[in-house]
C-alpha cells in the first residue's frame, strides 16, 4: 500500500485514502473530433513500465483531485503536484531526470 | 518410542500440568508445551495423513514450517481446522481431532492411493481425469472431492471477536531471536521508535537452544540482558505471539497477533491485525533448516535435526531412545551432541561429507564416543507408521546398503535456508550462497520505498549469517544501517555484543541421498510432504517440458500446500535444475508472496462484521418507519422501507394496498434519500449544459426540468429532476443510489477538465427531509397544514416555491413519479419526523398512508417511467428508452454527445423500450429474455430482448412490464416467447410503455 502525498492538503497518507484514476493529462475530445481522436482519448491508455503521470483524487480527505508522478516498476514517488494543469510542471520533470537520466518527457520524443 | 525426559525442558513449567484430548484420548502436558511436544511427550507420533496418498505422517518440525501435523481445534463457535500442532500452544482443556483421513488416522482406506501412486504421478489431474468427459461430473469429481482436502470447514459462527491496530514507527523489527532482539536495542539505543515482533510466546529464537557463549556469558544471559535494556526503553514495543505477516508497498506492513489462541474464551480479541507503517523494517526472521532427500524422509520419526533438538531441550523430550542424525553438515551435530548429553543413544552420525579432519563439533561428537560415518548417508529409511531402522549406503554411489542400524527416530538436516519471505514480499531480490547452498538477500537490491531507497534490511540467519559472532555483528549492524538512513545518530558507546566462534567446517550441497538413487529410491523421497510431492515427480515435470519453476510447481504442486513449501522450495528447485542440468541460481525460485504463514480471516476482517461491516444510512423518519410496520430494503448504503404492513398482512398485500390507496387517496413516501446537490455560481448555467443532455440554463427559477446525465462513453447514468433556485444557483436532484457518485463526477469535471469555471456543488443530501405528498387528495392535505399556496394556479406542475406549510418552513416541488398529483416537500432534516407527523394528522380522514419503495416501483412503471438500473445496466443510451425528447439538439456539446455518435450507438438494430403485457394477465419473471428465431454459434436460441421491470398492477388488475426489444417500437402488438426458469414460456404482447392515464391528465390538476 502506497504512501501518497495530497499537494492541495499537505497531507501524507495510506493510499486507501486516495483513489488512483488512471493516466493524466488526457485531451477531451469531443462532438466533431475524428473516430481515431475520440477512441484515443476515451479508450486508449498508456501501461509504461517506468515513469508514469497519474490522476489521484484525495477521496476520504479532501476531496481534491491531483497529479502524482511515479515509477511503476520500482513504486518510487517522485512527486504530487496540482490537478489544474495540462503537462507536468518543470520541477517534477527535473526530479525525474535527476533519479531517471535516460528518461525523456513524452512532449519531447520524436 | 516418543516420551517426557526427566530433565526438564528449558521453556516447560512443570508445576503446571494441562490436560487436553487427541482423538478423545486424554492425555496430560504442562504449561509452556506445543501441542507437538505435548503429543510427542505421550508417544502420538502420528499426527496426520497426507493430502494425495494419504500416508501417515508425524510431526517433522517444531515451528511454523511444519508441513504435516495439521488438526482440528476446539469444537463449536471455536472450531477451526488446518491448525499446525507446532504453533499451538497447549492449554488446559485443549481438544484436536486429526484430519484427512477415514474412517480412522491408524486405518486410513484412502491410503490405498499410495499403492496407485504409480498412476498419480505429477500432472495426474491432467492425464488421468480428460476422458471420456462424462465422466468428469459423474465419477471423477465426486470422488476427488471427498478424499481430498485437508480439514473441513466450521460450520457454526466465530464466537470470537477480532480488531485491527493502526501503528507507526521509525524501525520495525521482525523475529525475536537474538538478531532482532540485537537489532532492536542498537535502533533503539539511538533513540528510533521501534517495534519487535516475535512470532511465538518466548525471545531469543533457537540460539538458546544451540548454545553460545555470547560477552562471556552464556547466550541465555545475553537474551535476558538484552530483554530487560529494550523493556526499560519508553521508546521501543514489544510483542510476542506476533507475527510479521508481510511486507507490503513503502514500508507497510501487516503484525498478526494470536491474542487467546493459548487461552481460548478469555476476555478479549483473538486475532489483532497489525497494520504497521514503518520508516525502515529490520527482518531478523531467522533461518529454517532443510530436508534430505532420501527414501522414506517421511515416515514418521524422521524430523529436522533441528526439531529433535528443540523438542530435546526446549521441552524435555526425546522423539525417540535411538536416534540416527543424518547430516551434510555440522550444525546437525548439535542434536546428536544435545541427545548424549539427554542420556539418549545416538548410533550413528551419517555425514554425506568427506572432511580432511575433526575439529569443532564432529570432534566434539567424536569425543563423546558417538559413532561418525562420514561419506556416508541414508539408503532407505525403513518402518511404516514409526520408523524402525535405516539402511545405510555411500553418499556417492547408487543405495547399496552397507549395513542395516535399527532406531526409532532419524534427525536429518540438509543445510539451512534463510527466512527471506519478508524481503522478498515487496521486490527484494535474491543471490545464491554458494557457500552455504542457499539463497540469502541480495542487499544491493532491497525493496524501494517511495523515496526510491531500500527500506528493508536484513538481520542475522535471515541474510544468510549463520554463526553467532556473525549473527550479532550483522545485526548491530543492520540497525547502524537503518539509523543512517533515517538521519538518526548512534551514541560512539554503542558497539556490537562479540560471541566465541565455533571452528566450523564447511557444509557440503545435496540435493538427493544417495547422490546417484536409483528410480525405485527417488519414488520414495518425499520432497512436498503436505502434498506428495517426490523427487521422481520434479524430475517427471522436467522431462515432460515444464522448465519454468513456476510452471513446475504448478503442475507437480510443489510448495503450494499451507506450508508454502517452506521446507521443499529449495530442495525442489535444486532437484529441477538437476533434471535440467542448470545450476540452482538460474532455474531460480518462485515467487515469495504475503502472508508469511496463514493469518485468519476473522484478523482480516478485523471489527467489520455484522451490524457495523459498513456503515447504515437512516433517514431522519427512520425510527417511525420501524415503529409501524416497515419492511426494509437496502438501497445503496440506505435502508427504505419497501412496504409498510399492517397487523398479519403479507409484504405482497400490502404493496397492493399502498398502490390502490395512493391512487385513489393520499399516499406520503419518504423520499429524503433522493440526492439533492446544490451547483451555484457565474458558471453553474454552462456547466450544467455539459453534465446533463438536457439544456439546463435556459431553466426559469421557479421552475423544474426532468434530466439526464449520461458518462463520456455515452450511457445514461442517472436521471432526476432539477429545479433552478435563482439566477446562479441550480439544486440536481439525483436517484437514491447516485448522489455520492454523481456529485463526485460533478467535482471530477469541474476540478481536472474545466478548473477556470466558476461553479461550486454541494451534496447536501442529508439537509433535508424529503416527502413525497401524493394522491388525489395531496393539495386537501396540504391546504389543511395552511400556509402557502399551493394551487394549481399558483404552483403548476413542475414549479416549485419556498414557503411554510403547518408552520414548517419548507420548498415544495410540484413534481411527479407516480402520475398523480404530488408534491415533493423538503423541510429541515430535524423538522422531518415533525412534519411527517403532521402530515399524518391532517391527512387521517383523507386516507393517508405511508408507501414503501415497491409500491413507489409499481405506480412509476404503470406510467412507464424508467428507473436507473431497471432499465439501464451501464450499456443503454437516452436513445434506447425513447428519451430523445430529453436529449438536446441545440446544444454543442454535452457529456457523452460525441459518444453517441459513434456508429454502434445509432445503430438501428438496437434493443429499445417498450412495454409488454402477458396474453393471460400473469406477471413476466424479471430478466427473462424473449426468444427469436434460429440459433447462435453456441446452439442457444438467438435472443431478441429481455424484461428490465415487471410488476403486478393493481390497478390495471394484471401484469405490466417493461423491455428492452430488438426493433421494439416498430413491433407493437406482436407477441414475444419468453421462457422462464420456473419451465414455463410466456407469452407478452410489445405495447406502449405508459399503461396507465397516457395523457397525464392526473398529474396536471
Amino acid at each position: 500500500m502506497l504512501t501518497i502525498h495530497c499537494p492541495n492538503c499537505g497531507v501524507t497518507a495510506e493510499e486507501t485514502e486516495f483513489h488512483a484514476h488512471g493516466e493524466a493529462h488526457l485531451k477531451r475530445f469531443g462532438p466533431g473530433s475524428s473516430e481515431d481522436d475520440f477512441e484515443s482519448y476515451l479508450f486508449m491508455r498508456k501501461n509504461p513500465k517506468g515513469v508514469h503521470f497519474e490522476r489521484w483524487h484525495h477521496r476520504y480527505g479532501c476531496g481534491k483531485w491531483f497529479h502524482v508522478a511515479r515509477c511503476t516498476m520500482t513504486l518510487e514517488v517522485f512527486g504530487s503536484y496540482t490537478g489544474q494543469t495540462s503537462v507536468p510542471p518543470q520541477q517534477i520533470i527535473d526530479t525525474i531526470q535527476d533519479r531517471r537520466p535516460d528518461w525523456v518527457p513524452a512532449q519531447d520524443q520524436a | 518410542m516418543s516420551t517426557r525426559l526427566a530433565t526438564p525442558g528449558r521453556l516447560i513449567d512443570t508445576s503446571q500440568p494441562m490436560s487436553f484430548s487427541f482423538n478423545g484420548k486424554k492425555l496430560r502436558g504442562y504449561r509452556g508445551d506445543t501441542l507437538a511436544s505435548a503429543l510427542l511427550a505421550n508417544d502420538q507420533m502420528l499426527m496426520g495423513r497426507s493430502f494425495k496418498y494419504h500416508r501417515p505422517r508425524g510431526v517433522v518440525a517444531s515451528g511454523a514450517e511444519e508441513p504435516n501435523a495439521l488438526v482440528n481445534l476446539g469444537r463449536e463457535g471455536r472450531f477451526e481446522p488446518n491448525q499446525r500442532v507446532t504453533t499451538t500452544e497447549l492449554f488446559d482443556g485443549l481438544e484436536a481431532t486429526s484430519q484427512n483421513h477415514w474412517p480412522s488416522l491408524e486405518f486410513d482406506v484412502g491410503a490405498i492411493n499410495a499403492r496407485l501412486s504409480r498412476f498419480l504421478p505429477a500432472g495426474f489431474y491432467y492425464k488421468m481425469f480428460m476422458y471420456p468427459r462424462s465422466f468428469w461430473k459423474h465419477v471423477y469429481e465426486p470422488i476427488i472431492r471427498h478424499s481430498a482436502g485437508l480439514g473441513k470447514a466450521p460450520k457454526e459462527r466465530d464466537v470470537d471477536t477480532y480488531e485491527h491496530f493502526h501503528a507507526f514507527c521509525d524501525v520495525l523489527v521482525v523475529g525475536g531471536g537474538v538478531a532482532g532482539l540485537q537489532a532492536a536495542l542498537t535502533a533503539g539505543k539511538a533513540g528510533a521508535r521501534v517495534i519487535l515482533l516475535e512470532q511465538t510466546d518466548h525471545w531469543g529464537g533457537r540460539a538458546p537452544v544451540d548454545g553460545g557463549v555470547v560477552d562471556g556469558a552464556s547466550v541465555d544471559n545475553f537474551v535476558d540482558e538484552t530483554l530487560k535494556a529494550l523493556q526499560s526503553m519508553d521508546n521501543v514495543q514489544l510483542r510476542l505471539r506476533t507475527m510479521g505477516a508481510g511486507v507490503y508497498d513503502h514500508g507497510y506492513a501487516l503484525g498478526y497477533e494470536r491474542l487467546t489462541d493459548h487461552a481460548p474464551g478469555s476476555a478479549g480479541p483473538r486475532h489483532r491485525l497489525w497494520r504497521i507503517r514503518a520508516a525502515q523494517i529490520i527482518t531478523a526472521t531467522g533461518a529454517i533448516e532443510r530436508p534430505l532427500s532420501f527414501a522414506g524422509n517421511d515416515i514418521p520419526g524422521v524430523m529436522l535435526a533441528s526439531a529433535v533438538r528443540d523438542y530435546v531441550v526446549n521441552y524435555g523430550v526425546s522423539v525417540g531412545d535411538r536416534t540416527v542424525v543424518v547430516t551434510n553438515n555440522d550444525n546437525a551435530y548439535l542434536t546428536a551432541i544435545a541427545l548424549k548429553n539427554s542420556g539418549l543413544s545416538v548410533p550413528v552420525i551419517l555425514d554425506a561429507r568427506v572432511l580432511p579432519d575433526d575439529r569443532g563439533l564432529v570432534a566434539q561428537a567424536k569425543a563423546l564416543g558417538i559413532r561418525v560415518m562420514m561419506g556416508h548417508g541414508v539408503s532407505s529409511v525403513k518402518g511404516g507408521k514409526r520408523v524402525t531402522g535405516v539402511a545405510i549406503c555411500s553418499q556417492a554411489g547408487e543405495g547399496a546398503v552397507l549395513e542395516e542400524i535399527a532406531c526409532d527416530a532419524v534427525a536429518m538436516s540438509g543445510g539451512w535456508s534463510p527466512v527471506v519471505h519478508l524481503w522478498s514480499h515487496c521486490g527484494g531480490k535474491l543471490r545464491w550462497d554458494t557457500t552455504h547452498a542457499c539463497f540469502s538477500p541480495d542487499v544491493d537490491n532491497p525493496p524501494k520505498g517511495a523515496d526510491g531507497m531500500g527500506f528493508v534490511t536484513p538481520a542475522g540467519a535471515a541474510s544468510g549469517m549463520f554463526a553467532l559472532d556473525d549473527v550479532l555483528h550483522d545485526a548491530h549492524a543492520a540497525a547502524e544501517g537503518v539509523i543512517t538512513c533515517l538521519d538518526m545518530k548512534l551514541p560512539k558507546e554503542v558497539t556490537s555484543p562479540v560471541a566465541e566462534r565455533r571452528e566450523e567446517s564447511p557444509m557440503a550441497p545435496v540435493w538427493m541421498m544417495p547422490h546417484g538413487a536409483s528410480a525405485k529410491l527417488r519414488a520414495k523421497s518425499w520432497l512436498d510432504y503436505q502434498n506428495d510431492v517426490k523427487v521422481s515427480d520434479v524430475r517427471l515435470a522436467a522431462q515432460e517440458g515444464f522448465v519454468s519453476v513456476e510452471h513446475a510447481k504448478r503442475y507437480t504442486t510443489l510448495g503450494m500446500a499451507t506450508d508454502q513449501g517452506k521446507l521443499s522450495n529449495i530442495n525442489g528447485l535444486a532437484t529441477l535444475a538437476g533434471a535440467l542440468d542448470q545450476d540452482i541460481p538460474s532455474v531460480g525460485t518462485t515467487t515469495f508472496r504475503p502472508p508469511y504463514h496463514p493469518i485468519s480471516l476473522g484478523a482480516i476482517g478485523g471489527e467489520a462484521r455484522a451490524e457495523i461491516f459498513q456503515p447504515l444510512r437512516r433517514t431522519p423518519l427512520h425510527d417511525w418507519h420501524e415503529a409501524n410496520g416497515a419492511v426494509f430494503e437496502p438501497v445503496g448504503q440506505w435502508r427504505r422501507p419497501y412496504a409498510f404492513t399492517r397487523g398479519s398482512e403479507s409484504t405482497h398485500d400490502a404493496v397492493m394496498r399502498e398502490v390502490t390507496n395512493t391512487r385513489e387517496k393520499l399516499g406520503l413516501l419518504d423520499a429524503s434519500t433522493l440526492g439533492k446537490i446544490i451547483v451555484k455560481g457565474p458558471d453553474a448555467g454552462k456547466f450544467l449544459d455539459m453534465m446533463y443532455t438536457n439544456m439546463m440554463s435556459t431553466l426559469k427559477p421557479g421552475k423544474c426540468r426532468y434530466g439526464l446525465m449520461c458518462s463520456e462513453n455515452g450511457f445514461l447514468i442517472d436521471d432526476g429532476v432539477v429545479a433552478r433556485i435563482d439566477e446562479d444557483t441550480w439544486l440536481c436532484h439525483t436517484t437514491t443510489g447516485g448522489a455520492e457518485r454523481i456529485h463526485a463526477h460533478m467535482e471530477e469535471w469541474l476540478q481536472t477538465e474545466w478548473w477556470d469555471w466558476q461553479v461550486y456543488v454541494a451534496n447536501v443530501t442529508e439537509q433535508y427531509a424529503q416527502i413525497a405528498v401524493v394522491g388525489p387528495n395531496a393539495r386537501q392535505a396540504l391546504e389543511r397544514l395552511g400556509g402557502m399556496d399551493v394551487s394549481k394556479e399558483a404552483l403548476g406542475f413542475m414549479d416549485w416555491a419556498d414557503g411554510t406549510l403547518g408552520g414548517f418552513n419548507c420548498r415544495v416541488y410540484r413534481i411527479s413519479f407516480s402520475g398523480e398529483l404530488s408534491y415533493e416537500i423538503a423541510v429541515d432534516a430535524s423538522h422531518g419526523q415533525a412534519f411527517w407527523d403532521a402530515l399524518m394528522a391532517v391527512g387521517a380522514d383523507l386516507g393517508a398512508m405511508p408507501y414503501g419503495t415497491e409500491c413507489l416501483h409499481i405506480l412509476r412503471a404503470e406510467k412507464g417511467f424508467i428507473m436507473i438500473g431497471d432499465e439501464t445496466d451501464g450499456t443503454v443510451i437516452p436513445q434506447d428508452l425513447g428519451l430523445n425528447w430529453a436529449i438536446s439538439k441545440k446544444k454543442d456539446d454535452f457529456i457523452g454527445k460525441r459518444a453517441q455518435e459513434r456508429s454502434h450507438m445509432t445503430d438501428p438494430n438496437r434493443w429499445k423500450l417498450v412495454g409488454l403485457e402477458t396474453l393471460d394477465g400473469s406477471t413476466l419473471p424479471d430478466g427473462a429474455y424473449a426468444v427469436g428465431e434460429g440459433t447462435n454459434e453456441n446452439g442457444q436460441r438467438n435472443m431478441i430482448g429481455r424484461v428490465t421491470s415487471t410488476y403486478h398492477s393493481p390497478t390495471l388488475g394484471r401484469g405490466i412490464a417493461m423491455g428492452l426489444v430488438h426493433n421494439g417500437p416498430d413491433r407493437m402488438g406482436e407477441v414475444l416467447s419468453f421462457p422462464g426458469t420456473d419451465g414455463k414460456t410466456y407469452e407478452a404482447k410489445i405495447v406502449d410503455p405508459v399503461f396507465y392515464d397516457k395523457e397525464g391528465e392526473k398529474q396536471n390538476v
